[in-house]
């Protein structure tokens, strides 16, 4: 393989709290090639938002990247990049669409003001040449009628056409990585479907790698070649998309396929994950997931999986790995054997 | 507005006694005729009226006992609304609500609150609609002593037990909302619309803010707690997968119309309506190696202030022979198949000949249009409908 684009290793983020330390993300690596989609599922507080914000190192006091956490792109570590130089790269090698356009775009600016500005900002171009650029993307992006919906404010357009414009922000400099964060949540069914229909044709057209970060599994499948499962701030599996879909190896990942109602099949009771996410002050000893598992045995409890290799292109951090005959007697998981309600 | 029962009319007083035989047959729990909701639009200084939005446009349907009927749209379709029109929470313009033989739209204030004993509600968001002063004990409690069922430690026990029932510990009683996950809090919304001993539940989006392996659960407990209790739901939702693992029958709403009614089964074998059809399309699917034949609308849905003329969905349509026909004439939400209800005129079989199409413009005859879908093909026929109305 290549180098690849982006590689983040060992990507720890904490947020010092007072007395406690929330261990938001901990121990994270990935990487993404030119021109890949790579899939980061997860649920709330697993810790993949957190992730993409430490890319664009956005994330917020109390919240620090600790010492030890690399993250490579195009050469250089970003972690450790001065603040100018790292202006440089958001918004023009590396840039962000967020989940609500309606709070990511500015209200009292035109969105045709708006996506020239950053043209302004990286480009060197004038004022006019900007403005043109913007319309240009504005209209690669599929809004209708570009000149005129340049000149509108983000409240006159629809959710989706708001959407179409934050893609024509984060295009316009053709960066080499596009981190989308939930991008097709907050939207109904059908734009969501023209979004990604949208997202997938530009990245083609401009050989953009793609960061896609979601909680939906039927988008990780349509637009990702490779997944990134997070749970409790750690990746807890990693797999091609056809291997995950087909043949998940972590507990997590197989609870979380089941326990997804899906069209193509019959009406039946849905299987369920019991228990909830831990807090990331408190994340469990030995394995993260233990409590909620099936499987789980002493050595869970003892003894922090690291990420086996299934295959060269699949890891998962479960002993199952080493150890495959506790799969064939599951248990009730350790929240319902205490009684502990959801 | 409310009449004691001898000063109503003769028709209307042999009509509410066919209604209650009928109901000992069985018949629906809850009828809903012709029903709509405007909301005008006010400009100006002196809020003149300078339109209005039709919310919900001349929505009719039945809900059997013990049924879930489902009504699925996107944002704007008018789904919510209905479902709060028929609890009045929201007061309906025009139309008939009836619940198990009484006529909901002309109870009074006392009548209201009683028939809100039998008619709860569940919202989406469970952290706005729990007070955060409250005890979780003292909001479950507060519909028990509205409506007298229960006193002292009665009441206590009956919260403990409810509170056991959706799975959460009796003693969390003495919690307030802010410690608990989203889950344990639409478990505790659930909880409080029990208090009361409904027997019909408006569910509004309960599932829509929760994480895939919490709703799981909480979708669970709706359908165990619907078996335990004999109870009917209307259940009110976009996400398509969900409502699926829920529902006897669904409606389709678009722009707020039903534009398709009909088993679950059958609609999401063999949508009808070409709207359904892309919106099934749609619908991103887990399984990477499923092929799908995706219909990509155009465009955005129109403005429910200005409503596209004849079938509301016609300039986004994709249906082979859509003409100008189609601009012109209201389609009828028409039986397609047995109980396979679609508002198309150009899906056959339709009621509104060609004759009457060609008069309004039309040029292409009606067609039999089912555009292949194929992650909607493997549904299971061997499970045996649930309470479905027929």
């Amino acid at each position: 393989m290549t180098e690849p684009l982006l590689s983040v290793e060992n990507l720890r983020t904490w947020f010092h709290t007072g007395d406690a330390v929330a261990k938001a993300v901990d121990g994270v690596s990935f990487s993404i090639g030119s021109g890949e989609t790579l899939g980061i599922v997860g649920e709330s507080g697993c810790g993949k938002s957190v992730t993409a914000l430490s890319i664009l190192r956005l994330v917020q006091q109390p919240g620090r990247i600790e010492s030890g956490s690399r993250i490579m792109f195009e050469g250089k570590d970003l972690v450790t990049l001065d603040d100018a130089a790292m202006r440089d790269i958001r918004g023009n090698r590396i840039s962000m669409i967020f989940q609500e356009p309606m709070s990511a775009l500015n209200p009292v600016f035109t969105v045709g003001d708006q996506v020239a500005e950053v043209a302004r900002i990286h480009g060197h171009g004038s004022r006019r040449d900007a403005w043109n650029r913007a319309v240009e993307m504005l209209s690669l992006t599929g809004i209708p009628a570009p000149e005129e919906r340049a000149k509108e404010y983000p409240h006159q357009l629809s959710g989706g056409m708001r959407q179409r414009v934050l893609i024509a922000m984060a295009l316009i400099m053709n960066p080499a990585l596009v981190i989308a964060d939930e991008p097709t949540t907050a939207l109904d069914v059908t734009i969501q479907a023209q979004i990604l229909e949208l997202l997938v044709d530009l990245q083609k057209r401009f050989g953009t790698s793609i960061l896609m970060i979601t909680h939906d599994l039927g988008v990780i499948a349509e637009t990702a070649s490779r997944v990134v499962v997070m749970y409790c701030g750690e990746v807890v599996e990693e797999a091609e998309v056809d291997t995950l879909f087909a043949a998940a190896h972590h507990p997590y990942t197989e609870g979380l396929m089941h326990a997804m109602p899906q069209l193509s099949e019959p009406r039946a009771r849905l299987n369920v994950i019991p228990g909830s996410v831990p807090a990331p002050t408190d994340w469990p000893s030995g394995c993260r997931f233990r409590d909620r598992c099936p499987y789980s045995w002493e050595r869970c409890e003892r003894e922090h999986p690291p990420l086996y290799e299934i295959s060269p292109t699949h890891t998962s951090r479960c002993h199952l790995a080493v150890e495959p005959e506790h799969r064939a007697n599951p248990h009730p998981p350790l929240v319902e054997q205490l009684g502990v309600s959801v | 507005m409310s009449e004691p029962s001898w000063m109503m009319e003769t028709s209307d007083r042999i009509q509410a006694v066919e209604r209650m035989q009928e109901a000992e047959r069985g018949g629906p729990l809850l009828s809903i005729r012709n029903l709509s909701k405007s909301f005008p639009i006010r400009r100006g200084l002196l809020g003149r009226t300078a339109g209005e939005v039709r919310a919900v446009n001349d929505v009719s349907f039945d809900i059997a006992r013990g049924e879930t009927l489902s009504l699925v749209g996107e944002s704007g379709c008018g789904k919510t609304t209905t479902g709060r029109s028929i609890l009045r929470l929201i007061e309906p313009t025009a139309g008939r609500i009836d619940f198990d033989g009484r006529d909901v739209r002309r109870l009074g204030a006392t009548g209201l609150r009683e028939i809100r004993r039998e008619m709860q509600i569940i919202f989406q968001d469970p952290v706005s609609s729990l007070n955060p002063r409250m005890t979780i004990g003292a909001a479950i409690r507060e519909g028990i002593t509205i409506h007298r069922l229960a006193e002292g430690s009665a009441a206590d026990a009956k919260v403990q037990q409810l509170l056991e029932e959706v799975g959460l510990r009796g003693e969390y009683a003495t919690r307030y909302p802010h410690e608990f996950s989203g889950g344990q809090r639409q478990r505790i919304g659930i909880a409080r619309a029990l208090a009361v001993e409904p027997r019909f539940i408006v569910c509004d989006e309960p599932v829509s803010a929760l994480d895939v392996s919490v709703q799981a659960q909480v979708i669970n407990l709706l359908r165990d707690l619907q078996r335990e209790r004999q109870l009917t739901y209307l259940f009110i939702a976009h996400d398509l997968s969900v409502v699926k693992h829920m529902s006897d029958r669904v409606a389709v709403m678009y722009l707020g119309k039903i534009v398709e009614l009909a088993p679950a089964e059958d609609l999401y074998r063999e949508p009808m309506m070409p709207y359904t059809q892309a919106l099934l399309s749609a619908v991103p699917v887990a399984n990477p190696r499923i092929e799908k034949t995706r219909i990509l609308l155009e465009g955005d849905v129109p403005s429910p202030a200005s409503p596209p003329s004849g079938c509301v969905f016609h300039p986004r349509c994709h249906h082979p022979a859509k003409d100008a026909a189609c601009a012109h004439i209201v389609p009828p939400l028409e039986e397609k198949a047995p109980g396979h209800f679609a508002a198309c005129i150009k899906q056959l079989p339709t009621g509104v000949s060609w004759e009457t199409q060609q008069e309004a413009g039309g040029v292409n005859p009606p067609v039999r249009y089912l555009p292949v879908v194929k992650q909607l093909a493997r549904v299971d026929k061997s499970a045996p409908p649930i309470g479905r109305h027929s």
